[in-house]
């Protein structure tokens, strides 16, 4: 057998190939380097290769072309927007990584042991969640323009594998945070091994790993149907639980309350971007001439998820465990936009995408300068008050949560009203109704927070606002600016969006 | 510039001002705001002065692409209708700040915020009855409930958080039904000729819509309304809202905002559905009437007196959705001239009840008495606007109470008959507290307190001008409103039942 060399597009991979150096060289330098210098030179190299990767994506940003590995990348209008809105989240959420009060000192030790408090004293660091980070980047710009599914499955591994880890690094109640880890790791591995038999039917069904390939098949109609109901189901499955769908939701809350505050923000931001965008070019590019198949089944999961989502964050009481269920609820109102299977659907989440992951990053750095003396403070009670300490703190994570309800001069409004458009549009008012009520449960509990906040007297227990650091600061700052703007006036962006947003096949 | 985005942006000109203000200079502050409201009075009273009242369609208009992808546009236009509207609102405004000179001090945060509120309120008032632009009402029909919720909860009395979320919520729930319209219509708008949202090309959409769709889009928008009105039974909100803000915004959140929803029954619900409209008119009178009636007794049953206030209101807007939906010239022309009258009636009442409160440090009638010899300036006042308000002869009430009830008789005899049994119950109402509280022996603890001051004065002045001047000569106004709801009627095909005179000369 002839052994061919693979032919690469540097050009067009480089934007995923600069953050993976970027990663490898942050493992060298946690090798090689001294202690004292690893944090400053980390940090360097994490955001000069997420830059740089940007740089380079707006340098092949019109080009597109299904060969620039092989036939398994795909690298079109949405790749490029995906690619781009993934590095913009995951700058932002650098800067909040950055502040490393959040992070264990070292993240071998056994929480309460000896060796611990011996890493406390001594200072010490886990740099390593730089070059995690990047390689969880890495994965997340993969992952929405692999264009076949043994590709797609590595990239899924590559951005879930660093996410289990980071989920374990809590500085404080390090049980919990591991615990987390556990069950992120556990239930993700599920997943992927549904993922995994999924991929196998479908190549049982058409004979192709390729999306392309799949699409032929199901234009054709020669398969198995069986194979390919299995196949859709179980890939279905697999995503599903990456975005936190009802009913592959159960690890959400628990993850997002026991991860480092920075990193639950950087995850359900950008990997929402990530699995919504392999969403997406599954659902659009290989199976979507099988939409009788399976759209009556996310119709179902969609509604299930917009309301179990908003109603069970009413029950709330930890500021991360109710963003959990919020970004729920999000995912539902994703999914209306992958119902929705048009060009206007398509543009309608990438927008959506955007807006949502910039405002959840916004909103988690807020949360991680709410502290008391043992480290941040997730209950929503010990929040009353904020108003007065801390005016403009307070004002800002109201914005944000008046973003996730979808109040106008917010871009949640703009996001909300153009994904419900597009799926009423394709013929779907069961969504539009369920959209609507559940974005009515969901606006009591989010004006709650806003109450506890601002007409409630502050309680005397130490609960304070950390000053922030310039780089959080930069964060919520530019997540706040971005969302009125794209509240305000998101016609460039729409416009950009509509005329860039297809996919090649 | 145009005359309406002129007076748009006025008060957001005065806001920036206020900004850079220092705090403590409280008196600057509110000179500047009073300077503004004024200014923006003039610049109303102008566009009053300027108004071809001969011509029905809109004038002063102005459209600019906001978000060309969804057809939305920044347009701007006032017929007869919004016109009135508009100068009634930017007439209260500055009686507001005026007679509410102390009302900033003692709110959770400074008189500087209040302002700001205040001035960012008024350009939302104006700007929700000038958009022409459906898109463009929604955002500012939504987006006004967050300086009012502000308003309310940092400003107010009593359990002043938990009124101003009602209204928060009772309104957002509201809102996202009509959203859900807006997408219907926006959605057969792309398929019939392209997305818009210009209310002009939208209101031939009702010849492409199923009965059905179209009653279903009809109940979004009137629930809506009918909640902001507020219609019986979806009032309860108002009473709560009503006695806790304080007394100036009790008169914009009466006086202007809860307009808008009977002016949206007007501008959208009848334009944009007729036949829709037509079916649920005996169901929406019954309302109405059940309105004028249940708001009626519990007006007289009132201990409080903002809370008197409030029930008043919900008959009076009773008798405003009556004379809408009775689809006569006469009734739609009270109705108009309704809206009108009634801001200064409660305004009137709402002032004077704010003075008399705060004076004795109570609101519950059976504190005062005698205050007519006590007070006879302030107990004048409270008199005059009460007779307004149960529509004496000779007061502007009168002329639109009447007006309703033939537009109304013409078409609705009972309904008619029966709700004026209202007008019997509304001397009850405010003859009985007129006689507890100004009348009768001197109340122990109210022999000193003083009358109104020459603020006081210079700031009701005004309003009893205007309520004495319309009673005797509305034409200025009805000129201005006959041909915009002859208009109304005709465009989309009502005509009166029988033969009538040209209405209220």
């Amino acid at each position: 057998m002839e052994f061919i060399a693979p032919s690469l597009n540097y050009a067009q991979l480089a934007p995923i190939l600069i953050v993976l150096a970027g990663a490898l060289a942050g493992v060298l330098i946690e090798a090689f380097a001294p202690r004292a210098s690893r944090y400053s030179s980390q940090l360097f190299i994490a955001l000069f290769s997420l830059v740089a990767s940007f740089a380079a994506l707006i340098r092949v940003r019109t080009q597109t072309s299904v060969d620039a590995a092989m036939g398994s990348v795909a690298f079109d209008g949405v790749g490029v927007l995906l690619q781009g809105s993934i590095l913009v989240i995951a700058v932002l959420s650098i800067f909040l990584i950055a502040d490393q009060e959040s992070f264990t000192a070292l993240a071998a030790s056994v929480p309460g042991s000896e060796e611990e408090r011996d890493a406390v004293q001594s200072d010490l660091r886990v740099t390593e969640v730089f070059p995690l980070t990047l390689f969880a980047v890495a994965g997340m710009l993969l992952f929405p323009v692999a264009s076949d599914l043994i590709t797609l499955f590595v990239a899924l591994e590559v951005l879930s594998l660093p996410l289990y880890l980071m989920a374990g690094l809590s500085r404080r109640r390090r049980l919990a945070s591991q615990e987390a880890a556990l069950k992120y790791f556990l239930l993700g591995a599920f997943s992927s091994a549904f993922f995994l038999l999924g991929i196998a039917y479908l190549f049982g069904y058409s004979g192709s790993i390729t999306l392309a390939g799949i699409q032929a098949s199901v234009v054709g109609g020669a398969g198995n149907d069986v194979f390919l109901l299995l196949g859709i189901a179980f890939i279905s499955i697999g995503l599903l639980f990456k975005v936190g769908a009802v009913p592959f939701h159960a690890w959400s809350p628990d993850v997002y309350q026991g991860a480092p505050t920075a990193i639950t923000g950087f995850m359900a931001a950008a990997t929402k971007v990530a699995a919504f965008g392999a969403i997406l070019r599954i659902f659009y590019v290989a199976i979507a001439n099988a939409e009788w198949q399976w759209r009556p089944a996310m119709v179902i999961i969609a509604i299930i998820t917009m309301v179990f989502g908003s109603v069970v964050a009413i029950a709330q009481r930890d500021v991360k465990r109710m963003l959990a269920y919020s970004s729920i609820a999000h995912a539902g109102f994703l999914l209306a936009g992958v119902i929705a299977l048009s060009k206007t659907g398509l543009e309608a989440s990438i927008f959506y995408l955007f807006a949502y992951g910039v405002a959840t990053v916004g909103a988690f750095g807020i949360v991680t300068l709410v502290r008391d003396a043992s480290g941040e403070v997730g209950d929503l009670n010990r929040w009353s008050g904020l108003g007065k300490r801390s005016p403009l703190l307070a004002s800002a994570f109201a914005f944000f949560l008046l973003a996730f309800a979808g109040i106008p001069l917010t871009s949640g409004f703009i996001g909300k009203f153009s994904i419900f458009s597009a799926a009423y549009e394709s013929g779907s008012t069961s969504i539009l109704i369920a959209g609507v009520l559940s974005s009515a449960v969901a606006a009591f509990f989010y004006i709650r927070v806003i109450v506890l906040m601002f007409f409630k007297d502050p309680v005397e227990d130490g609960t304070s606002v950390v000053i922030p650091s310039a780089l959080t600061t930069i964060t919520i700052t530019v997540s706040a600016v971005l969302t009125l703007i794209l509240g305000i006036y998101p016609a460039p962006l729409i416009d950009f969006i509509a005329t860039t947003a297809t996919f090649i096949r | 510039m145009n005359a309406l985005t002129t007076m748009m942006l006025l008060p957001i000109l005065g806001t920036l001002l206020l900004a850079v203000i220092p705090s403590d200079q409280v008196l600057r502050i509110k000179q500047a705001a009073l300077a503004t409201t004024l200014l923006v009075a003039i610049s109303g009273v102008l566009a009053w002065v300027n108004f071809d009242s001969a011509d029905t369609s809109f004038q002063f208009v102005q459209s600019v692409k906001w978000i060309p992808s969804f057809g939305i546009n920044y347009a701007v236009g006032v017929d007869g209708l919004s016109l009135v509207l508009i100068l009634m609102s930017v007439l209260l405004a500055p009686i507001v700040v005026l007679a509410g000179w102390k009302e900033s001090e003692g709110g959770r945060w400074s008189a500087k915020v209040f302002y700001m509120l205040i001035l960012v309120l008024e350009t939302m008032m104006i700007g929700v009855f000038a958009a022409t632009d459906v898109f463009l009402f929604y955002v500012i029909f939504e987006a006004m409930l967050i300086p009012v919720y502000f308003l309310i909860g940092g400003y107010g009395s009593g359990d002043r958080a938990a009124a101003a979320v009602k209204f928060l919520l009772y309104s957002l729930f509201g809102g996202l039904l009509m959203l859900a319209s807006i997408i219907g219509l926006y959605v057969i708008s792309g398929a019939n000729g392209g997305h818009t949202f210009d209310i002009n090309k939208l209101s031939e959409l009702h010849n492409y819509m199923s009965p059905t769709t179209q009653n279903l889009l009809f109940l979004g928008f009137f629930i809506a309304f009918a909640i902001k009105a507020p219609l019986w039974p979806l009032h309860t909100w108002l009473p709560d809202a009503a006695s806790s803000a304080t007394p100036g915004t009790s008169v914009l959140l009466l006086g202007v905002l809860d307009k808008v929803g009977t002016f949206g029954m007007i501008r959208f619900c009848l334009t944009l559905f007729p036949d829709a409209s037509k079916t649920f008119t005996p169901l929406i009178i019954t309302l109405a009437v059940i309105s004028i009636i249940y708001g009626a007794f519990l007006a007289i049953g009132a201990t409080d007196i903002k809370r008197l206030i409030a029930y008043t209101s919900i008959s009076h807007f009773g008798f405003i959705t009556m004379g809408i939906f009775a689809m006569t010239t006469q009734g739609h022309s009270g109705a108009t001239l309704y809206m009108f009258n009634h801001g200064f009636s409660t305004a009137a009442l709402f002032i004077v009840a704010g003075w008399m409160t705060a004076r004795r440090g109570s609101s519950t009638i059976a504190d005062f008495g005698g205050l007519q010899r006590v007070t006879p300036v302030m107990a004048w006042s409270f008199f005059i606007a009460g007779m307004s308000s149960l529509a004496l002869p000779g007061l502007s009430s009168f002329v639109s109470e009447f007006l309703v009830l033939v537009g109304t008789f013409t078409r609705y005899p009972v309904a008619a008959v029966i709700a004026t049994f209202g007008i019997v119950l509304a001397a009850l109402y405010i003859l009985i507290p007129v006689q507890k509280a100004l009348h009768g022996p001197t109340t122990p603890g109210n022999e000193n307190l003083p009358d109104l001051n020459l603020r006081e004065k210079i700031a009701i002045a005004p309003v009893m001008a205007i309520i004495i001047a319309l009673g005797f000569y509305p034409s200025p106004l009805l000129n201005v409103i006959n041909p915009a709801s002859a208009h109304v009627l005709e465009v989309q095909g009502f005509s009166d039942p029988t033969p009538s005179e040209g209405a209220g000369k």
